[in-house]
């Protein structure tokens, strides 16, 4: 007796050691599969980042900038109007012939004036709009360097490649390395980068057209694809009665959520553009795009926390003599409401990376000006930064993995909010 | 076997019958014992309950007396919450349920399409098996039914209202000091009682109890069963349960229910201590359930 219960023990212990083994082994297929993923992870973000940072800081020159009158004003009459007529051109030159006397053949002034940006005229025009008493007097200003010296201010541009295939050439590196060495050559915040539209110049490109324009679009979308999946949402959880058409109905919305993104851009440019006429490019019609493809998620998402919400609570306020829609929008929708707008949320966040239909219906076009409303052209972040990242100057290089840093940012902020929301109000019963 | 019974048991209702002055005789049913009384407030007649194609409740008869005390008891599948759901149409919240025969209330027959379940629901108040309070303030819970019926509007009236229905359902001692803080913090007897606060709070004529105290510890469900007794004298309870030596407490009629059918109908102590039928008493005996 005892015998055979050795035996079955012996067997179970041959046995024991290869689960525990089996358990082991599946423990460290997990590990890795959790340490790769965080690898990449990693990965990603470094090479962002790397390429990235030096984006948020722009090179700066300064001047000592005389507004002569005749240059500025020559009328002499102050009026906004004049001063906007102003030489400012000139008094850079003027200024930049000042600090570099040594320079005097014509192409080589050329080279020279280029070291600034374009902007420079602009920055100083306003100054002195602005502020009319500056005319007469001199001032040193900084004002923004062209993106090739910002490039090798920041050690892009290395002198090993050759001359002819470098955007700097050896004669604009001694003028750069003088500025630095006299601190008039300085590294500093890129503010610019988040107040003004994209452009054609990579120093004076910014983000806030792109910004704006994801704002307007995701605010067309959040308007339309939250009370419309909230409200259809509803009506399939609490009221539909059960029949073939409310499941194809819900079959297809499961469908819909799985349609390939740049479906729904070319339906909305069939649909919204060629037969509503709405203006190409504009946030509205994005939001309109986007709606259409946030709502199966925004629709699935609130199905299931209403289904989360206890049939008891129904129960209780029907049978107090609620009416069903007193039931559900006094008890059974406050109770759900977070997990909808957790749903909402990761959609929109969905919605904001989203590119593919943006491209269809026209939000790919070069859009200097910083959009004012939602039928204004614009683009979103994520269009922008494919736009960049197609430019062939280095320069936006660093700009496209700067944007992307501004997208990601948006994006771990809102899915930050949904984890808030969730932890927050989430109720268990 | 059966058709002698059904033969006694017609005879037995009849004789009761003509002592009371509603119909004599004239219900003929399978059922055994007494199914009418004087003053019913609640009486069914002839009722089967279809959940899609399966039958729930099989021609059920039965009155429910003002003031007192029914239980309906029965082993699970039975058919006695889907008939006591069926009082004040909580079925027809369920896709499929299908009802045929009559219930009413005060003579008005429930199911009429004059009839609304709103109103109706305001006058035959509900306690269900898991105390489910609204995740609301306490206050909030009693004065919900008040309010959306439009009872009471202005707050002192609320608040009488408020205090009178948890004061009647033995809770405002306890809860006086915290009416703001939330239902679902209160212990599960507790909470319960604050079931029963809300639904009195809009002083409904009758009260459904679904198996109220089948979540609670004994001295919960003592408190409640107390609760219940003092209730009687202002409203009519039908309570479903699985507990006999419950229903033996705290009613004055039992009527047993047997996979759909009513089998039969008696004063409390009758049905406990002289079943007529031999399910009953298997049931009571506790050879089956």
């Amino acid at each position: 007796m005892s015998e055979s219960a050795n035996a079955v023990e012996a067997r179970i212990a041959a046995n024991l050691r290869r689960r525990y083994r089996a358990e082991r082994r599946f423990k460290a297929y997990g590990l890795v599969a959790v340490t790769l993923s965080l690898l990449f992870v990693v990965f990603l973000f470094t090479t962002i980042i790397s390429k990235g940072y030096s984006g948020f800081r722009q090179t700066y020159v300064q001047l000592e900038v005389e507004y002569t009158p005749d240059r500025v004003d020559p009328e002499g009459r102050r009026a906004p109007a004049d001063l906007a007529e102003g030489d400012y051109l000139a008094v850079i030159k003027a200024a930049l012939r000042a600090q570099f006397p040594e320079v005097t053949e014509r192409s080589e002034l050329r080279k020279l004036y280029g070291l600034l940006s374009q902007s420079a005229e602009q920055d100083l025009r306003k100054r002195v709009v602005a502020d009319p008493a500056l005319v007469g007097q001199s001032e040193r200003v900084w004002v923004l360097a062209r993106d090739s010296v910002d490039q090798y201010a920041k050690g892009q541009v290395s002198r090993a490649v050759p001359e002819e295939e470098r955007a700097v050439s050896d004669q604009e590196m001694g003028w750069i390395d003088a500025l630095t060495a006299s601190h008039r050559l300085e590294k500093r915040f890129n503010w610019r980068f988040f107040s003004s539209g994209d452009s054609r110049e990579p120093e004076q490109a910014g983000v806030l057209g792109a910004v704006k324009g994801s704002f307007y679009t995701l605010l067309v979308t959040i308007v339309l694809s939250f009370p419309i999946g909230v409200a259809a949402a509803v009506y399939l959880e609490e009221f539909a009665v059960r029949n073939r058409f409310t499941d194809v109905i819900e079959v297809n919305i499961n469908n819909l959520a799985a349609v390939p993104s740049i479906v729904f851009g070319l339906l909305g440019l069939a649909m919204f553009i060629q037969f509503f006429g709405l203006p190409r490019s504009a946030p509205l019609v994005g939001g309109l795009v986007l709606t259409l493809m946030t709502l199966p998620t925004i629709i699935i998402t609130s199905r299931s926390a209403l289904k989360a919400v206890p049939p008891s609570i129904r129960e209780a306020a029907l049978g107090m003599g609620a009416s069903r829609v007193q039931a559900v929008s006094h008890h059974v929708l406050p109770l759900a409401m977070p997990g909808m707008l957790t749903g909402a949320i990761i959609g929109m966040a969905r919605a904001l990376g989203e590119s593919a239909p943006l491209l269809m219906i026209g939000m790919v076009a070069f859009v200097a000006d910083v959009p004012t409303g939602v039928t204004s052209a614009a683009t979103v972040l994520p269009v922008q930064v494919y736009l960049w990242s197609s430019s062939p100057e280095p320069a936006f290089v660093e700009r496209t993995s700067a944007a992307i840093m501004v997208l990601l940012g948006f994006l771990l902020a809102m899915n930050a909010l949904a984890v808030l929301l969730r932890n927050r109000f989430e109720r268990r019963w | 076997m059966s058709t002698s019974m059904e033969h006694q048991n017609a005879q037995g209702g009849a004789t009761s019958a003509g002592a009371s002055a509603s119909a004599p005789g004239a219900l003929e049913t399978s059922t055994v014992g007494v199914l009418t009384v004087d003053n019913p407030v609640v009486s069914a007649r002839h009722v089967n309950v279809f959940y899609g194609a399966k039958q729930a409740i099989r021609d059920v008869s039965l009155d429910i007396a003002a003031n007192a005390v029914i239980a309906l008891i029965g082993p699970s599948g039975c058919g006695k919450s889907t008939f006591l759901r069926s009082i004040n149409r909580m079925n027809d919240t369920i896709p499929h349920a299908r009802i045929t025969g009559e219930i009413t209330l005060d003579g008005r027959d429930i199911y009429d399409r004059s009839q609304d379940v709103v109103q109706l629901r305001a006058r035959i108040g509900m306690v269900f098996q898991k105390p489910n309070p609204f995740p609301k303030s306490i206050y909030e819970n009693v004065a919900y039914g008040p309010r959306i019926h439009g009872l009471a509007t202005a707050r002192p009236d609320l608040d009488e209202i408020v205090q009178t229905s948890l004061k009647k359902a033995g809770l405002w001692d306890e809860v006086k000091d915290r009416l703001d803080q939330s239902g679902t913090g209160l212990s599960g007897g507790q909470q319960q009682r604050l079931c029963i606060a809300r639904a009195i709070a809009v002083d409904p004529e009758v009260i459904l109890m679904d198996e109220p105290c089948s979540a609670l510890d004994p001295i919960a469900t003592a408190r409640v069963e107390d609760l219940i007794d003092e209730l009687r004298q202002n409203y009519t309870i039908v309570i479903v349960t699985h507990n006999m030596q419950q229903a033996a407490r705290v009613s004055q009629r039992t009527a047993y229910f047997h996979l759909g059918d009513l089998i039969e109908v008696g004063p409390t102590n009758e049905i406990f201590t002289n079943p007529r039928h031999r399910l009953t008493e298997d049931y009571i005996t506790g050879r089956f359930g």
